[in-house]
C-alpha cells in the first residue's frame, strides 16, 4: 500500500477516535457508561497506527518520503502545507508514541474503570496521540508547532481532568502557562528562520540554516532551546512537571514521561545540523541539562510521594538527554528517549497500580470505620507490597534497575553512551565536556539511590499502613499488568539496539539515525578515545550504578523511613534546601506571579474599566449627542426637504461646471 | 436670424426655474404638483430640441416615456392628496408634518 | 422668417402663462394658466418638427392630466389659503437658490458648449419627427421599455384607485 495513504491513516485514526468518544459522550449521555466500547475504540485507534508504522518501518529503504496532504495557508511569501515526513527519526518516534501509547491506553481501561469521565479521558488521550503524531511526523516547523501546542493543550486538559478539585486546575494552569513561555521563544525562533530563509520546511531550514549569520544562528538555536526547556522541563521552566502529577497516573506515564516531554529533544534532533552550527549555545544546552539532572536528583531523594519521586526522576533523565544533545550526540539523546520511555512508563504505570491498590485500602479503612486519613501516594504508609502485588513488584524492580544503570539492562546502555560522549567531548578539547561528565556521574549515583529507596520503601519491609494485618491490597487486573510486563521486558532488552562502539560496529541506533542516510547529524570529534579508555569508563559507570543500588538497598531495608531522618541530620541545611525543592516555586511566586497579579489589580483592571470602556461609552455618548442636535432636521415639512434637494442639485451643477 | 439650440435651452431653463420656485413657495399641494408638471415640460422641451438638432429620434422617444411617467405620477399624487384631505381636511402642506421630531 | 416669430410668440406666452400659474391665488385659475402653458409648449414642439410629440402633448397632458387636476380641485372644494404673516427664512433661501440655478443654466446655454454646428436639413428633420418614423423606432429598438411603461401605468392606476378609495369604516 502507498505510504501516502498509510501515513494519513496513521495520523487520522487517533483523531477519529477522539471525535467518536468526544461526540458520542457529549451528545449521547446514555452511552457514557459503555466503558467497553469506549475503551476498545480508543485503544484500537492507537494500536492500528502502531501496526501500520511497524509495516512502514519494515519497508523503509533509507529515502525520506514526504507526503503533502493539502495546503494549510498561503499568505504573501509564506506557504505552509500539511506535509508529513517519513524518515528514520520520525518512524522511530512514531513507533514509540503509538507503541507505548497503545499500552498505556490498554492500562487506562483498567485504571479508569468506574470513573464518571471515562469517555472524556479517552477522547482527550486520543486527541493527544493525534497531536503528538503531528509533532513528530510534520515536515515543517508550523505543523510541528501545531502538534507542540496541541500536546500542551491535551496536557492541560488531562492534568486538570478531575477539575472539580481546584488544586488540579491550578496545576493544569501552571503547566500550560509555563509551556506558553517556552512557546513564545519558539515562535521568535520561527520568525527569525522565516525572515532569513523564507520558508519553514525542514528541507529549507536544514539546507539554508547553517549558512545564516552566526548571530542569527545563535539566537535561533537559543530561542529553540528555551522553547525546549518549557516543554521538556529543564531549568528554569521545570516546576510544572511535579505539579502535573495531579493528573491521573496513565497521563503522567504517557505525557510526562514517554512522549510530550521528549518533544524538545525531538525538535533539537530534527534540527541537528542547525544546532551544530551554534557551538556556544550547545555549551549552554549541555550545562543546563547537567545542572537540571543533578538538581532534580537531589530533590528526588527527599520526596515522600511516589509520583513526585518519579516526576523529579523524569526531569533528571531529561537533563541527561539535553546533556547528550549539547555535546553533539543527538542520536544518543533519542536512544535515551526510547529507553526512558520504556522504563519510566513502566515505573509510572507500576506506581499507578500501587496507588490503585492503596485506594482500595483507604476505602476499606474508611468503610470499616477506622477513620484514618491515608494518602494513597505516600510511601511512608506503604511497605511490604511484594507479598500482595507480585507482578507489579517484579516489573517495578526491573525498571528500577534499568533506570539506575545496572549493566545489561537498557538504561545502562543509553546512559553510559551519554556519559561516554560527554567524556569524548571533553577529551576532544572542550572542557565543558568534562564538567558535565562529572555532574553526570554524580547524578547517576544519586539516581540509583533514590530509585532504590522508592522501590524498597514501597515493596520491601513491613507494611506500615494502619491495620496492616487485616486489610490487604490486591494485585491489579490483567489490563494493567500485561502492559507492565511488556514494558518491563522492553526496559530489559531495549538497550541492545544501541551497543557501544567497543563491541564493534553494532550500534543499530547510530546506524539508523545518524548513518550516511540518517537525518540526525552528530558532532565529529577530532581525537577519539581509545578502546581501553572506553572499557574503563563502562566499568566506572557500572560501578557507580551497582554501588548506588547496593547502598540504597542496605540503608533502606535496614532502617526503612528512619534513614531519611539520618540524612536530614547529616546534611542539615542542604537537606532542607532539597526538600523545599530549592524554593523555586516560592521564588517564582514572589518574582513573577505576585507582581503580575498586583499590576493587573492596580494598573490593567482600571485601564480596562476607565480607558477602554470609557472609549466605547464615549462613542455612544457622542452618537446620542449628535443625534440630539441633528433631529431638528426632521421638520416633517415637504418644503424643507425640497429646499434640501434643490440645494443639492445646485451644488452638483456647480461642481460639474467648474 | 436663426433660432439656434441655445434659445430653446434658455427657455427651458427659465421654465424649469419657475417650476422650482413655484414648488418651494406655494403651500397648496395641488399647485405644487402643477409646478412639477411645469418642470417636466421644460425638460421635454430640452429633449425635443436636442433631438431636432442632433438628428437622433431617441430624444422624442424619451419624451414619450417621460410623458407617460408624468401622467402616472400625477394620478398617484392626486390620489394621495385626496386621501390626506379626507383625514386632515386641508391641502396646506405646512400643516401636514406628521414626521416632525 | 416665420420660424423665429412663431418661436418668440410661443415662448413669451409660455413664460407669461407659467408666471400666471405661479401667482394666482385661485387653484382653478392656476390650472387654466397651466393649460395655456401646455398649449404653447405644444406649439414649440411643432416648431421643432416633432409632430407626434406635439399632438401627444395636447392629448395627454392638456387633455387628460389637466382635466384630472381640475376634477380634483373641484372635488376638494378648496377655499383660498390665508396669507402668511411672518417672514420665513426658508423662502429667502429658496429664492436665492432658484436664481442661482437659473443663472447657471443660462450660463451653460449662453456659452454654446460644443453644440451641433450643422443641424440636419429641414426635410430630414421633418422626416425624423413623423409618426411613422417614431413608431418604427419605438416598436423595434425601444419595444421593451414600451412594455415596461405599460406595466408602470397599470401599477399607477391600481395605486391611485387603492389610495383614493374610501376605506370601509
Amino acid at each position: 500500500m502507498q505510504p501516502d495513504f498509510l501515513i494519513k491513516l496513521v495520523i487520522l485514526l487517533p483523531l477519529l477516535g477522539a471525535a467518536f468518544n468526544g461526540l458520542v459522550g457529549l451528545f449521547a449521555p446514555a452511552h457514557r457508561k459503555n466503558e467497553g466500547l469506549i475503551g476498545i475504540v480508543a485503544t484500537l485507534m492507537v494500536a492500528i497506527p502502531f501496526v501500520i508504522t511497524a509495516y512502514l518501518f519494515a519497508g523503509f529503504h533509507g529515502e525520506a518520503i514526504v507526503v503533502d496532504a493539502f495546503t494549510w495557508m498561503k499568505a504573501g511569501d509564506l506557504t505552509v502545507n500539511f506535509a508529513y515526513r517519513i524518515d528514520q527519526l520520525s518512524l522511530l518516534m512514531t513507533l514509540i508514541v503509538t507503541g507505548v501509547g497503545g499500552l498505556i491506553h490498554l492500562y487506562s481501561t483498567g485504571y479508569m474503570h468506574g470513573d464518571d469521565g471515562y469517555w472524556r479521558f479517552f477522547a482527550y488521550l486520543n486527541l493527544f496521540i493525534f497531536m503528538m503524531l503531528n509533532l513528530v511526523l510534520g515536515n515543517n516547523l508550523v505543523v510541528l508547532f501545531l502538534g507542540w501546542e496541541g500536546v500542551g493543550l491535551c496536557s492541560y486538559l488531562l492534568i486538570g481532568f478531575w477539575y472539580k478539585d481546584l488544586k488540579n486546575s491550578a496545576a493544569a494552569n501552571k503547566a500550560f502557562i509555563m509551556n506558553r513561555i517556552g512557546d513564545f521563544a519558539f515562535l521568535m525562533a520561527m520568525f527569525i528562520l522565516f525572515r532569513e530563509l523564507g520558508s519553514l520546511d525542514f528541507d529549507a531550514v536544514l539546507a539554508g540554516g547553517p549558512g545564516m549569520d552566526q548571530s542569527w544562528i545563535n539566537w535561533t538555536v537559543f530561542l529553540l532551546f528555551i522553547g525546549a526547556t518549557g516543554k521538556s522541563a529543564q531549568i528554569p521552566l521545570f516546576t510544572w512537571l511535579p505539579d502535573a502529577m495531579a493528573g491521573p497516573t496513565p497521563v503522567s506515564a504517557l505525557i510526562h514521561a514517554a512522549t510530550m516531554v521528549t518533544s524538545g529533544l525531538y525538535l533539537l534532533a530534527r534540527l541537528s545540523p542547525l544546532v551544530l552550527s551554534a557551538p556556544s549555545i550547545m555549551a549552554v544546552i549541555t550545562v543546563v541539562g547537567a545542572l537540571t539532572a543533578i538538581v532534580a536528583a537531589t530533590i528526588a531523594i527527599t520526596q515522600n510521594d511516589i509520583k513526585k519521586v518519579l516526576a523529579y526522576s523524569t526531569v533528571s533523565q531529561l537533563g541527561y538527554m539535553f546533556l547528550a544533545t549539547g555535546v553533539g550526540a543527538f542520536y544518543v539523546a533519542i536512544f535515551h528517549v526510547m529507553t526512558h520511555a520504556f522504563f519510566k512508563a513502566c515505573l509510572f504505570l507500576g506506581s499507578g497500580s500501587v496507588i490503585h491498590s492503596m485506594h482500595h485500602v483507604e476505602h476499606e479503612l474508611a468503610h470499616d470505620g477506622h477513620g484514618h486519613a491515608l494518602d494513597p501516594q505516600d510511601m511512608r504508609t506503604m511497605g511490604g507490597l511484594k507479598k500482595y502485588m507480585p507482578a507489579t513488584r517484579m516489573t517495578f524492580l526491573i525498571s528500577t534497575l534499568a533506570i539506575a544503570g545496572i549493566p545489561l539492562l537498557s538504561g545502562f546502555f543509553s546512559k553510559d553512551e551519554i556519559l561516554f560522549k560527554a567524556f569524548e567531548f571533553g577529551y576532544d578539547g572542550h572542557l565543558v565536556g568534562w564538567f558535565v561528565y562529572g555532574v553526570g556521574i554524580i547524578t547517576a549515583f544519586l539516581t540509583a539511590i533514590y530509585m532504590t529507596r522508592a522501590y524498597v520503601l514501597t515493596f520491601e519491609g513491613e507494611s506500615r499502613w494502619p491495620h496492616a494485618d487485616s486489610i490487604h491490597p490486591h494485585e491489579s487486573p490483567w489490563t494493567m499488568t500485561v502492559p507492565l510486563w511488556i514494558l518491563a521486558g522492553l526496559a530489559a532488552v531495549g538497550g541492545y539496539l544501541g551497543l557501544p562502539a567497543v563491541l564493534g560496529e553494532v550500534n543499530w541506533i547510530h546506524h539508523w539515525l545518524a548513518g550516511e542516510t540518517g537525518p540526525v547529524a552528530e558532532f565529529a570529534a577530532h581525537t577519539h578515545v581509545s578502546h581501553g579508555m572506553e572499557w574503563f569508563l563502562i566499568a566506572v559507570g557500572s560501578l557507580v550504578a551497582i554501588s548506588g543500588v547496593a547502598l540504597g538497598w542496605k540503608w533502606y531495608t535496614s532502617e526503612g523511613i528512619g534513614f531519611d531522618e539520618k540524612l536530614s541530620v547529616r546534611f542539615g541545611g542542604l537537606y532542607k534546601l532539597w526538600k523545599g525543592k530549592y524554593f523555586l516555586d516560592e521564588a517564582y511566586d514572589k518574582a513573577v506571579v505576585r507582581p503580575l497579579i498586583g499590576s493587573a489589580h492596580h494598573a490593567f483592571a482600571p485601564f480596562d474599566k476607565y480607558v477602554i470602556d470609557g472609549l466605547v461609552n464615549a462613542v455612544g455618548f457622542f452618537t446620542r449627542g449628535s443625534s440630539f442636535v441633528l433631529r431638528y432636521m426632521q421638520t416633517g415639512l415637504v418644503h424643507s426637504y425640497a429646499v434640501a434637494i434643490v440645494f443639492g442639485v445646485v451644488l452638483i451643477i456647480y461642481l460639474m461646471l467648474f | 436670424m436663426e433660432i439656434t439650440l441655445n434659445w430653446y435651452l434658455t427657455l427651458s431653463a427659465l421654465l424649469f426655474t419657475m417650476g422650482v420656485l413655484g414648488f418651494l413657495f406655494r403651500r397648496n399641494a395641488i399647485i405644487m404638483l402643477m409646478c412639477v408638471e411645469l418642470m417636466l415640460n421644460s425638460v421635454n422641451i430640452t429633449l425635443v430640441a436636442f433631438s431636432q438638432y442632433l438628428g437622433d429620434v431617441s430624444g422624442q422617444i424619451l419624451v414619450f416615456f417621460v410623458m407617460s411617467v408624468a401622467a402616472a405620477e400625477a394620478a398617484v399624487g392626486l390620489a394621495l392628496i385626496i386621501a390626506i384631505f379626507r383625514d386632515k381636511l386641508t391641502v396646506d402642506v405646512t400643516k401636514i408634518n406628521l414626521f416632525k421630531y | 422668417m416665420t420660424a423665429p416669430i412663431l418661436f418668440f410668440v410661443f415662448a413669451i406666452v409660455a413664460l407669461a402663462a407659467a408666471l400666471g400659474m405661479l401667482l394666482s391665488k385661485n387653484p382653478v385659475s392656476s390650472a387654466l394658466w397651466l393649460i395655456l402653458n401646455l398649449f404653447c409648449v405644444a406649439g414649440l414642439f411643432l416648431t421643432l418638427n416633432a409632430e407626434f410629440i406635439a399632438v401627444i402633448q395636447i392629448l395627454v397632458y392638456a387633455g387628460a392630466i389637466m382635466v384630472l387636476f381640475v376634477f380634483v380641485i373641484m372635488l376638494l372644494n378648496l377655499s383660498d389659503l390665508p396669507d402668511l404673516k411672518k417672514v420665513e427664512w426658508r423662502r429667502i433661501v429658496a429664492f436665492t437658490m432658484g436664481m442661482g440655478l437659473l443663472s447657471m443654466l443660462t450660463f451653460i446655454s449662453a456659452n454654446a458648449l460644443n453644440l451641433a454646428p450643422n443641424p440636419p436639413s429641414l426635410a430630414i428633420a421633418a422626416e425624423n419627427g413623423s409618426v411613422s418614423n417614431l413608431g418604427k423606432v419605438m416598436f423595434t429598438q425601444y419595444a421593451m421599455p414600451l412594455e415596461v411603461i405599460g406595466i408602470l401605468l397599470l401599477a399607477a392606476t391600481i395605486g391611485a384607485v387603492v389610495i383614493a378609495k374610501r376605506k370601509p369604516v
